[in-house]
């Protein structure tokens, strides 16, 4: 079976903070991991490929240092990886990154199953599992929580919907969305990162995937972002002060006039 | 081609955008900032800027005809037949948007023996109501879902089209934005009509909710958005137009994916209703502390709630999760301690009246929201609360 993670390089934090002085946004630990949610995907995968055999192709579109991701999905399993980096994909909402995608598993070829996160924490659209499918005209099941069955041609999955679960049954091709519970991603054996150190992760662009300049980057975003804002959150709070007892004494005497 | 692009004569050679930057992408050259590879166009740059030097330009590639686009549609989501609040929200929302746009709200309802809502929709706002009734509806599979709704954008022409932000609704309208080729919003918190353009202003939060983003989709149609559960207010206001289209089922393939089981699950017993709420997060320390905070919530007669990271990490279970991924509640009184307020966790308490937070950091986020703001160590807190009201009850018992 061959398998297509898709992960995304994301800052290692997502805490955004305000600069007093400066009045500018500065975010610290810019050092950029996995997407957490597609550490999931990726350790479903390799769990297959343990059980059934197969082969598993990580899959990122981003700016150069991405690669870097590639070499740590290599680390705990996968057998190579993809990175999709072109000065022209900057820019990219879901549309353009979901056909951007949908080029490198064309380009792959013969895939049988796409894993993606049930979400990117930078984005947090949830939307280019669904997105890539569309592009790839396969079908796709989002939040799967536990892959039951699995043959080269069958998936039996467990979903989470609105009111519960469900069991489901699908053919391959398709694209699954994983949700945490599905696994516990392994560490890396020192042996895998030795292995990633001189892993083959090919590196396309937008010439050698055959893109439609129309449909990719910035010009191929139909959504454009106006402004971005730190939410406001003012608030007059009254402040409690003293030491521990006088503390607790305090606020118990609120609680009391509240209830 | 489309770039982000600095004016040399407007840059003073401050350097702001540099710190604001993320991905390393600007660098000093020349006394003067300079955009490298690593630019994604995320435009956080821009806003810093307080030179008004940068700017992010796109080249215009597309042809499609705006004005046959018009009204607002509503994706009315069933689930066993019965509809999803978040549909009654979206529909009081389309009405206010409706009246800038001067257009007509219509929900789009598909179900099984479903005719009956219809009048529901109407006293939330809909103005007309398009129903598909075909047994295959019963069950939301994406794969019917999405030649329906393709059928709806094609006939209609939809301006604006709204869904629920719930799991069903994230799965179809991506895909269905994917197969239309137009622009969709995730998760939208706030919705309004620019006066100007009269573009949906879609607002977002990106980055955990750290960031707010303002999108718009200015050369596609529809315009489309998902819209959080909670976040919009159902309000009950009849229109007095009101008309029932049928449609009908466009060709449909046997779908690929099969239900084997569908398990409906009794709502857990919730937190959500509770009227006084002692909640607790990472800065507890260690779980055995966390029997302090039972114990204050005894004393108090109300309930324990957490945030995520100890339902991650097992200390407490998932039902009794507050926030965005958790439930969302609205007590009388909330006392939280060493929980620092990131805005998925805020998202579920803005309806408590009255909040009190122990923390032991002073510029902690939670202090942003609550009425009383503690600094101080919470284990300590704890204990000397509960050591009062044990002494309280003691003396009462006495009495
Ligand atoms: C997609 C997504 C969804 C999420 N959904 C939710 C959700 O539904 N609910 C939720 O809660 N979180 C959610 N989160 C996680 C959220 O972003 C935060 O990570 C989480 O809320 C932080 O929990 P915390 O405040 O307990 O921990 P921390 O952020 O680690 O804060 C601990 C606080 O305790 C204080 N502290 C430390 N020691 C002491 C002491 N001795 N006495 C007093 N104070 C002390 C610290 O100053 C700090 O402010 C979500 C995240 C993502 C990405
Ligand atoms: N640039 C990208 N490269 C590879 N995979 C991605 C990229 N962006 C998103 N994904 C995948 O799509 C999932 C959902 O991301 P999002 O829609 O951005 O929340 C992620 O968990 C990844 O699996």
């Amino acid at each position: 079976m061959k398998i297509v993670v898709c992960v995304k390089q994301v800052p290692s934090t997502n805490e955004v903070r305000l600069d007093p002085e400066t009045n500018t946004i500065i975010r610290d630990g810019k050092q950029s991991v996995i997407n957490p949610f597609d550490t999931y995907a990726l350790e479903e995968a390799i769990r297959i490929k343990e059980k059934i055999q197969g082969e598993v192709i990580a899959l990122s579109m981003g700016i150069p240092a991405a690669e870097k991701i590639l070499r740590d999905a290599v680390s705990v399993g996968a057998d190579s990886g993809m990175l999709l980096s072109d000065r022209s994909f900057a820019g990219a909402d879901t549309l353009a990154t979901a056909y951007t995608l949908s080029l490198g598993v064309k380009k792959i070829s013969e895939v049988d199953l796409i894993l993606c996160g049930k979400m990117a924490v930078d984005g947090d659209t949830a939307q280019i599992g669904p997105e890539l499918a569309e592009n790839l005209k396969i079908p796709h099941i989002t939040n799967v929580s536990e892959i039951i069955e699995i043959n080269d041609s069958e998936i039996i999955c467990r979903t989470i919907t609105e009111t519960g679960k469900r069991l489901v049954k699908t053919k391959t091709p398709v694209l699954l969305t994983v949700l945490k519970d599905i696994n516990m991603p392994r560490l890396p054996s020192i042996d895998g990162v030795i292995n990633s150190l001189d892993a083959p992760v090919a590196v396309e662009n937008a010439e050698s995937l055959g893109a439609n300049k129309s449909y990719i980057g910035l010009s191929g975003s139909p959504t454009q972002v106006v402004k971005t804002y730190i939410p406001e959150r003012k608030n007059e709070s009254i402040e409690i002060k003293g030491d521990s007892e006088t503390k607790s004494e305090k606020i118990n005497s609120v609680i009391k006039e509240v209830i | 081609m489309s770039g982000l692009i600095i004016d040399s004569d407007a840059c003073r050679g401050c350097g702001i955008c540099i710190k604001s930057c993320s991905y390393e992408a600007l660098e000093m050259k020349d006394k003067k900032a300079q955009v490298n590879e690593n630019c994604v166009l995320c435009g956080m740059c821009i806003e810093s800027c307080p030179f008004d030097a940068i700017k992010i330009e796109k080249e215009k590639t597309n042809g499609i005809e705006l004005e046959d686009y018009k009204d607002i549609w509503v994706f009315i989501e069933q689930n066993d037949g019965e509809i999803e609040p978040v549909s009654y929200e979206l529909l009081s929302k389309a009405r206010e948007l409706s009246k800038e746009r001067n257009c007509s709200v219509n929900a789009l309802l598909l179900g099984e023996d479903i005719s009956k809502e219809a009048d529901k929709l109407f006293a939330y706002g809909a103005n007309k109501v398009y129903i598909s009734e075909y047994e295959i509806l019963k069950d939301n599979l994406e794969e019917i879902y999405v030649e329906f709704l393709d059928k709806v954008v094609l006939d209609y022409k939809p301006e604006i089209f709204l869904f629920g932000a719930t799991n069903f609704g994230r799965s179809i309208a991506p895909r269905i934005a994917a197969r239309v080729k137009t622009g969709l919003t995730a998760d939208c918190t706030i919705l309004e009509i620019d006066e100007e353009s009269g573009l949906l202003n879609q607002t977002r939060p990106a980055f955990g909710g750290n960031l707010m983003a303002q999108i718009v989709c200015p050369e596609h149609r529809p315009q489309m958005a998902t819209v959080r559960p909670g976040v919009m207010e159902a309000v009950k206001k009849e229109t007095n137009t009101k008309e029932v289209i049928n449609i009908d089922m466009p060709s449909i393939k046997e779908p690929s994916i099969k239900i084997l089981e569908n398990i409906i699950e009794k709502k857990a017993e919730s937190i959500s209703d509770a009227e006084i709420i002692v909640s607790v997060g990472r800065g507890i320390g260690s779980q055995k502390n966390l029997a302090l905070v039972e114990r204050l919530a005894e004393l108090l007669g109300g309930k324990v709630g957490v945030s995520r990271p100890l339902v991650d990490v097992g200390w407490a279970d998932q039902k009794n999760q507050i926030g965005q991924t958790g439930s969302i509640v609205a007590p009388k009184l909330l006392v939280t301690f060493g929980i620092s307020g990131a805005i998925q966790h805020l998202a579920g308490i803005s309806g408590a009246e009255t909040i009190i937070s122990i923390n032991t950091d002073k510029d902690a986020a939670i202090f942003t929201v609550a009425n009383y703001k503690v600094v101080g160590d919470c284990v300590e807190i704890l204990k000397s609360m509960i050591s009062k009201l044990e002494k309280k009850c003691e003396k009462e018992q006495v009495v």
